[in-house]
This record gives C-alpha cells, sequence and structure tokens, in this order.
C-alpha cells in the first residue's frame, strides 16, 4: 500500500519534471537555463555540507574535493562504461540514461569513500582544527587530480572524444536528484539518526554517556555527505565539456559554506535558499569574480556580526509557517 | 550482589593524583552516596567509571564484568547511566528530543529504514515517543515535551538530565549533584523521586551531593572522599560524627590540636 | 654537484625557507594560546606585509638602486614600516570582525575569520592586481660559494632577520610587563583579568605582534622567491599553521621548531622526491601529526573538564 502510494507520487513528479525540462529548453534562454541546472546542483551541496555541518556540527570546509572525487569518477567511468552499456541497450536515449546515472553512482560511492578516509583521522578533532584539516584534505584531493596524468592532469579531463565529454545533465536529471537527495536527508535528520547527529552537535560527551556511537555516526555523516556532493560533481562534469582541478579550488568550498551560512546552519530550507542565492550571484558576477567573493566575504562576516543564525537558523520552513498559524512546534522526527 | 565495584582505583593527571587507590563497593537496589570537600576527586571517579576516563590502576567491576576502561557509550550500553554536575543537555533540542536521543536499544531499524521512511522505523519512532513520554510522567516534565530543553528552568532542566538517563535503561545510576541550585521543597520531592526510582524502577543509584539534608535522608550508605582518597565510610548517622569527615569539611582546626 | 653538498644545499634553502614560516607561525601560536582561535586571516597579514614593504621601498626610491647599493638603513625602514602597518591591520581586524563575536560559539569566529581572509585576498586583487609581481630590489643578491654550496646574502639575510625578531620575541616574552601578561592570558585568562590585566589590550598587543612578524616574513619571502602574488598568504599561511601545529599549537618555541622543520621537508620534497609535491607534503604531516601526537611535539595534553 505505502509502495504503491509512493510509486504514484515518484511516477507524477517525475512527469512534472519531464514537463517542465522540455518547456525550459525551448522557452528559456541558454543563460537562465544554466542558472537553473547550477541552482541545482548547488542546492544538492548545501544541503549535503549542512547534514556535516549543521546538524552534526562538524566544521568541514573542503567540500570542493568530495565534489572533485565525483566529477572525475562519474567523467571516467561514464566513458568507460558508455561502449559496454551501449553494445547492451543499443545507441540511444537509454543507453546514455543508463551510462549517465550508473557513472553518477559510482562517482558517489568513490566520494563517499573520500569521506570515510578523511572522517577517519578527523573523527578526534574539534572545531577549528577540524576545519583546517578537511581543508588539508580538500587541497590534497586537488594536488593528486592536478598531478594525475590519465585524468589529463592541469589540462582537464575531456573524456576521449574530440567534443567533450557528453552534456547528459538536464532539467530533468538535476531535479530528480535533488528532489531524491532533498527528501533523503531530510528524512534522516528527522529521524532518530538525525537526532543523534544533532546530540553530537549539542554535547559530544553527554551524547556519548547516552550510548550514542559518535564515531560511526560522524563517519557515517561525512560518507553521506561526501556521496551527495559527488553526485552534485558528476552532474557538474556533465554540464560542461570537461572539468579541471581549477574547478575544485577552495573558492568552491567557500560558495558551498556562504550557501549555508545565508540560510541558516541546519535548516535544510535554508541550505536551498542558499544554494539558489549562490547560483544565481555566481552567473550574474560571471565577470566580476573578486567582487563577487568580496561580497560573499562580506556577508560572511555581517552575517555573523548582526544575525548569525542566517535566514532560517536551524528551523525550517514548515515550521515557521506553522508557528505563524499559531500552532506548536513539531518534535522533529516524532510521527503525530 | 555487589553492583558495582571499585578496587583500588588510582587516576593522575600530569602531576596530580586526583584518585588514590579509591576502593568501594556498592550493593545492588543501593541508595549510596559518595560525599566530599569541592575537588576531592568525586565528579574524577565518576568519570572513571563511566569511562570518559580510563584508571591509571585499579579496576572497576560491573555486574561481575571488569569494565575497567571501556568507552562511554560501551559502558552506557552495558547500563550504567549518569547526569553531569554542570548539566549537559542538549540545549537546542525539545525536551521529548532529548529523552529519545538515549534511546537507542529500543531503535532496532537501520539507517536505510529511516532514509526510505518504512513502516520499521515509524513503529520505532513511536515506540520511543511513547518510553520518552512515560520517563517524563515519572519526572513531572510531560507539560514542557516539546519545549526547547534549552529554556527550562534549572531545576527542571536537572530533572530532564535525570530522565535521559533513566531512557537508557540503566541497572545503576549515577547522579552528579542533582539537588544543586535546588530549594528545600525541590530537593525533597527530589528525594522522593530518587526513592521511587529504587524502590519502584529498581535502580541502584550512586549519589554526589553536598546537600547534606538530601544525602543524610536518602542514602543508606555514605563513602566519603578527600584529597582523592576515602577517609569514612558507613551509615550517614556513622560518618557524620566521623573526626576525619569532619577535618576535611571544616579544616584542620576542628581536629582540636595543631 | 657532490651528493654531500646537494644535500647541505637543500638543507640551506629548507631552514630558510622554514625561518620565513617559523615567523608567520608564531603569529598564529600566539593568537591560538590566547584565543583558542586560528585566525584564518592571518597568512593574509603575511601578504599584505610583503606588498606593504614593495609600496614602501619604491615609495624611498629603490627602483634607483636597481644595481645594488639601497642603503641598509632605508631597508630596515621598509622593514619597520611593513611591520606597523600590519600590525595596525591586525589589531582592526581584531577590533572590528572578532572582538563582538569573542563570546559566540566556537564557529561563528572561526566563519568571521574565513571572510576576513577571503575578503583581504580578494580586496588585495582589486586593489594590486591578480598578477603576480617581482619585488624590488632592496637587496641587492650577492652570491658566494661554501663548500660546493651556494649561499646568498638574501638567505643570510633572511637567517639574521628571522633570529634577530625570535630573539626579540623572547626577550619581549620573558621580560616585559606585556609580554608576561600574555603568557598569563594564554594560561588562564580568568585569572589573568582577576589579577588585574587587561585582557582587550593583551589580546590586541598579541595581534599587533603577531601581525607584525607575519609582515616581516613577508617582506623576507619576497626577497627570497621575488614573485609575490594577492594570493600568496593562503598557501604559506596554511603551512605556516601546520607548522604551528607540529611543534604544537599556543607553543612558541614549537612554532619556530614546527616552522623549520617544515621549511626542511617541503624542500627535501621537492629536491629528492619531485617539485609537484612540495605543497602536498605538509599537508600529509598536518594529517599525521593530527593522528599521532594531536598536541604537537612540544605541546601538552590538555585533558577537558567533565
Amino acid at each position: 500500500m505505502q509502495l504503491a502510494r509512493r510509486l504514484a507520487v515518484a511516477t507524477a513528479i517525475a512527469l512534472v519534471l519531464y514537463g517542465v525540462g522540455w518547456w525550459m529548453e525551448d522557452g528559456l534562454i541558454e543563460y537562465v537555463q544554466r542558472i537553473v541546472l547550477l541552482a541545482g546542483i548547488n542546492v544538492i551541496l548545501a544541503v549535503s555540507l549542512n547534514l556535516i555541518n549543521g546538524t552534526t556540527g562538524q566544521f568541514s570546509i573542503g567540500h570542493a574535493g568530495f565534489m572533485a572525487v565525483g566529477a572525475y569518477g562519474a567523467a571516467f567511468f561514464g566513458v568507460q562504461l558508455a561502449p559496454s552499456v551501449q553494445s547492451l541497450l543499443g545507441a540511444g536515449s537509454l543507453a546514455d540514461a543508463v551510462t549517465f546515472n550508473l557513472a553518477l553512482v559510482i562517482g558517489a560511492l568513490l566520494a563517499a569513500l573520500a569521506g570515510l578516509l578523511v572522517g577517519a583521522p578527523s573523527l578526534r578533532l574539534r572545531g577549528d582544527y577540524l576545519a583546517v584539516v578537511t581543508l588539508g584534505f580538500g587541497e590534497i584531493i586537488r594536488i593528486s587530480f592536478n598531478n594525475a596524468q590519465f585524468l589529463g592532469a592541469a589540462t582537464g579531463y575531456f573524456g576521449d572524444s574530440p567534443a567533450g565529454l557528453p552534456a547528459f545533465t538536464s532539467f530533468f536529471w538535476v531535479y530528480a536528484w535533488v528532489i531524491a537527495i532533498v527528501i533523503a536527508i531530510r528524512n534522516l535528520t528527522f529521524s532518530q539518526t538525525g537526532r543523534s547527529l544533532a546530540a553530537i552537535r549539542e554535547d559530544e560527551i553527554a551524547a556519548e554517556a547516552m550510548a550514542t556511537p559518535t564515531t560511526r555516526l560522524k563517519v557515517l555523516a561525512f560518507a553521506v555527505s561526501a556521496a551527495c556532493a559527488g553526485i552534485a560533481g558528476g552532474l557538474f562534469a556533465y554540464m560542461q565539456s570537461g572539468i579541471r582541478p581549477e574547478d575544485f579550488r577552495f573558492d568552491k568550498s567557500i560558495d558551498m559554506i556562504v550557501m549555508i551560512i545565508v540560510g541558516g546552519l541546519g535548516s535544510i530550507s535554508g541550505a536551498i535558499v542558499g544554494g539558489v542565492f549562490v547560483a544565481v550571484t555566481l552567473e550574474l558576477m560571471r565577470d566580476l569574480q573578486q567582487y563577487r567573493l568580496v561580497l560573499y566575504a562580506l556577508l560572511l562576516i555581517v552575517i555573523m556580526l548582526v544575525r548569525p543564525q542566517g535566514l532560517f537558523g536551524s528551523r525550517e520552513l514548515t515550521e515557521l509557517v506553522r508557528s505563524r498559524l499559531g500552532r506548536r512546534r513539531l518534535s522533529s522526527g516524532a510521527a503525530k | 550482589m555487589s553492583l558495582l565495584v571499585l578496587e583500588k582505583v588510582d587516576k593522575i593527571f600530569g602531576g596530580l593524583r586526583a584518585l588514590k587507590q579509591v576502593s568501594l563497593t556498592v550493593p545492588e537496589g543501593a541508595i549510596f552516596g559518595l560525599i566530599g570537600p569541592n575537588g576531592a576527586g568525586k565528579t574524577t571517579l565518576f568519570n572513571v567509571i563511566t569511562g570518559v576516563y580510563k584508571p591509571d590502576g585499579g579496576h572497576v567491576t560491573f555486574a561481575g564484568r571488569d569494565i575497567s576502561g571501556e568507552s562511554p557509550a560501551g559502558i552506557a550500553n552495558r547500563g550504567i547511566a549518569r547526569t553531569f554536575q554542570n548539566i549537559r543537555l542538549f540545549r537546542a533540542m525539545t525536551v521529548e528530543e532529548n529523552v529519545m536521543v538515549a534511546g537507542h536499544h529500543l531503535h532496532r531499524s537501520s539507517v536505510l529504514d529511516a532514509v526510505l521512511r518504512t513502516r520499521a522505523q515509524a513503529d520505532d519512532e513511536r515506540r520511543l515517543l511513547a518510553r520518552a513520554h512515560e520517563l517524563l510522567e515519572v519526572m513531572g516534565l510531560m507539560k514542557h515535551a516539546e519545549e526547547v530543553a534549552g529554556s527550562l528552568p534549572y531545576g527542571s532542566q536537572r530533572r530532564l538530565e535525570i530522565a535521559r538517563a533513566l531512557m537508557l535503561n540503566p541497572k545503576l545510576l549515577l547522579l552528579d549533584e542533582p539537588a544543586a541550585g535546588m530549594n528545600s521543597q525541590e530537593a525533597a520531592e527530589l528525594q522522593r523521586q530518587i526513592r521511587f526510582l529504587r524502590d519502584e524502577m529498581g535502580l541502584t543509584v550512586v549519589l554526589v551531593e553536598h546537600n547534606m539534608a538530601v544525602v543524610m535522608s536518602v542514602c543508606e550508605t555514605v563513602h566519603v572522599v578527600d584529597h582523592g582518597e576515602t577517609i569514612a565510610h558507613g551509615t550517614p548517622e556513622h560518618v557524620k560524627r566521623d573526626p576525619a569527615v569532619l577535618a576535611a569539611y571544616l579544616g584542620k582546626s576542628a581536629e582540636g590540636a595543631a | 654537484m657532490l651528493p654531500v653538498s646537494e644535500f647541505l644545499q637543500q638543507i640551506l634553502n629548507g631552514l630558510s625557507l622554514g625561518s620565513i614560516y617559523a615567523l608567520i607561525a608564531l603569529g598564529y601560536t600566539m593568537v591560538y594560546g590566547i584565543l583558542k582561535l586560528i585566525n584564518f586571516a592571518h597568512g593574509e597579514l603575511f601578504m599584505v606585509g610583503a606588498y606593504a614593504g614593495y609600496y614602501a621601498a619604491i615609495g624611498l626610491g629603490v627602483e634607483n638602486y636597481a644595481n645594488g647599493g639601497f642603503p641598509l638603513y632605508l631597508a630596515a625602514l621598509v622593514l619597520a614600516l611593513a611591520m606597523g602597518a600590519a600590525a595596525l591591520l591586525g589589531i582592526a581586524i581584531e577590533a572590528f570582525a572578532y572582538r563582538p563575536v569573542r563570546s559566540a560559539p566556537r564557529l561563528t569566529p572561526l566563519i568571521t575569520a574565513i571572510g576576513v581572509s577571503l575578503f583581504l585576498q580578494n580586496a588585495a586583487m582589486l586593489l594590486f592586481s591578480p598578477n603576480p609581481r617581482p619585488y624590488p630590489p632592496i637587496l641587492h643578491e650577492v652570491r658566494f660559494e661554501l663548500g660546493g654550496v651556494i649561499v646568498t646574502n638574501v638567505k643570510l639575510a633572511i637567517f639574521g632577520v628571522a633570529l634577530a625578531l625570535m630573539l626579540g620575541l623572547t626577550w619581549f616574552v620573558q621580560k616585559t610587563w606585556t609580554g608576561k601578561a600574555m603568557r598569563a592570558v594564554s594560561t588562564n585568562i580568568d585569572a589573568a583579568r582577576l589579577m588585574g590585566i587587561d585582557s582587550n589590550h593583551i589580546i590586541r598587543a598579541t595581534f599587533a605582534v603577531g601581525s607584525a612578524l607575519a609582515a616581516a616574513g613577508g617582506i623576507l619571502f619576497g626577497l627570497d622567491q621575488i614573485m609575490i602574488g594577492p594570493l600568496m598568504g593562503m598557501l604559506t599561511g596554511l603551512k605556516a599553521f601546520v607548522a604551528a601545529v607540529l611543534g604544537g599549537i599556543g607553543n612558541i618555541r614549537g612554532a619556530v621548531l614546527g616552522g623549520l622543520l617544515i621549511g626542511l621537508a617541503e624542500q627535501l620534497t621537492a629536491g629528492y622526491l619531485s617539485p609537484d609535491y612540495r605543497d602536498a607534503i605538509t599537508f600529509v604531516i598536518l594529517i599525521g601529526i593530527l593522528i599521532l601526537r594531536p598536541e604537537g611535539l612540544l605541546g601538552v595534553v590538555r585533558p577537558e573538564k567533565v
């Protein structure tokens, strides 16, 4: 029963996405289309970073590294697997869709592995130290790609055809993944697991005293967060003809931090708003990079001074609406 | 039967010997008091028992098993729950969420179940919430269930910490200064609650406390430490009159001569 | 070049690079010791110092001495001006960006610090152009050979200035009132306040001294590496931070030791492994030290009060 109902809803959503995507490709100019796609990718990045930074309170600022792993993984394996998939399913849009999503998943798994490797040593660190270590890891990952000859090193990876990577990324796929990931992370956040992660953030020592497996959960959060960033990376890769290590510099990690700070650390709704904000400013200020970064810098400073909880604080849009309507705050995860 | 046994436990911090050869036995079903002047090592002892610190010497045995140096989460799973001297609640979370966090043993579904919002997970959540509400009822906090923990008055926060500890379904409950900041009315209510926990819920309670009225009235055995070592042990009446105890609390002049 | 001479050359280069890292690391370690805050923007003070030195030198007419002979006293003046400018900037940053959030949860000042760092980098790119530029000839390079090893006056200047500054800092911290107050505050800020120490004043002084040292490092870096750019603070700052952690964050002698070790490690990696990995080795060391000995080589373990 539950399964049937969910499948129906999923199909309906898929149809809507397909329709909107089709209209978009015809009706909107390329420039705006790009913003819409980037916004979706950013939402995935923001929501995934929020799981680690906001919900679990572990400050990770090297997430661009996980995005890079996902991007390169998806790009490389997509190119490698395309012929096999095509020989099975025949060349065509079905084969493309399968190759694309398979590549994304592989990229995500590799990114999750990277997340595990970063999470493991970083576990016992707190606050500032953790931040710098994750920054260090992000840089190590980027430097490694910069030196990886089989992936094009500094010049970048463009697949094995002169036209570069196939443009698999479409409105439909980006937003299908956005919806899936946002729902998954939302469900995770409002569950006993999410509650435990929040407890770790609030007081790790007390959480341990209450039998919370803090180590396992922190590593899990890192891995899930990294995997989602990997999906975003893969989507990003197939939106351009190729990817370079330059695309995943610390700047990218900064963009992600701005997304979650503007929206509010710990809020999924906030992460969504933040993701859109960064996508829009990024495109609008494409030629004014330094000004954009100065703007972000001032935003970070001013927000911390004036309203550190960002737009939504750690609350969700649904809660704010509910409280406006006079109903009490819902306990996270509790079925009513 | 002895539920908790400490044998010659030592703890050293750099140059400071915080615990020196402390030995004590807590029988099952006891309400056991641990007192001593400030800095005597009481909280350090709790920390060693619950695995926050590893003992540098000696053993901690619980229900017949040596738990010296196990992790805090592991020891919590074995059935030892505690509250903290300085209240360590999950301040931004609601009262019921605070209690639910400790409900891991009631929660059987996996992370995947959570992500997919399966029926199994919904059942677990319902069970957790129900149990949490039961415990909040016991501690008189049900009316605050959906409020943010950090906004509770001090006394209620202390009781919430106890409710949270009870969620672990422990056999041994360590309370670190539960009466701190309470007026005499609240303290009397606390005494009633402690007896309830032992009589109705079958818990063994060890209490660190400075409020002598509470200790004398509710504890059956009292163990006194000063400067990390045991200086007296016995019933509240006996300990109250012990010259070493008086000296520790009031200073050398209470002993009479030099 | 004989293998021994080559080795000694690498050691020399590593130590001179390491001295620069040490100067920057001192600023990190001092601020962390007092505020328990990693001043993310510290690397940018190193960059600002380099640029301040650049403009001071130009202002004092260094371009007239393209072939050497820029008076030593003017070079010293350049150093002093740059250090002063950085000190003022450090104090300003503390006042506007860190002090207001000092009592906030630890994440807040971290984000503010990232914001300040980002701001300085991009403001510098806008003001000074994003392109790297060569350092003016404040010291005209004179090379001489010592047993197969090439030593330049620039390297000697680096050692000399770094040593002088470190000795000066040691004297300052041991013998002057402010220095002792700094040590008191970094050990226990509440007790220090109760003893009548104005912690705000001491914090300001710490930022000033740390920034000035970083600026000196910036000028020496410019003399040694010739090219400076608005983003030079990022990577070098990170390496200096690792140096501070390696030595034991909060520990002054540790910062010096850490700086020298990182400089050596980097130089030896570049020379004997591959120049591509010179930056990566620092991060590997960071990860290693945090796994094996998080309190650093000279640091003490501080158990958390539960």
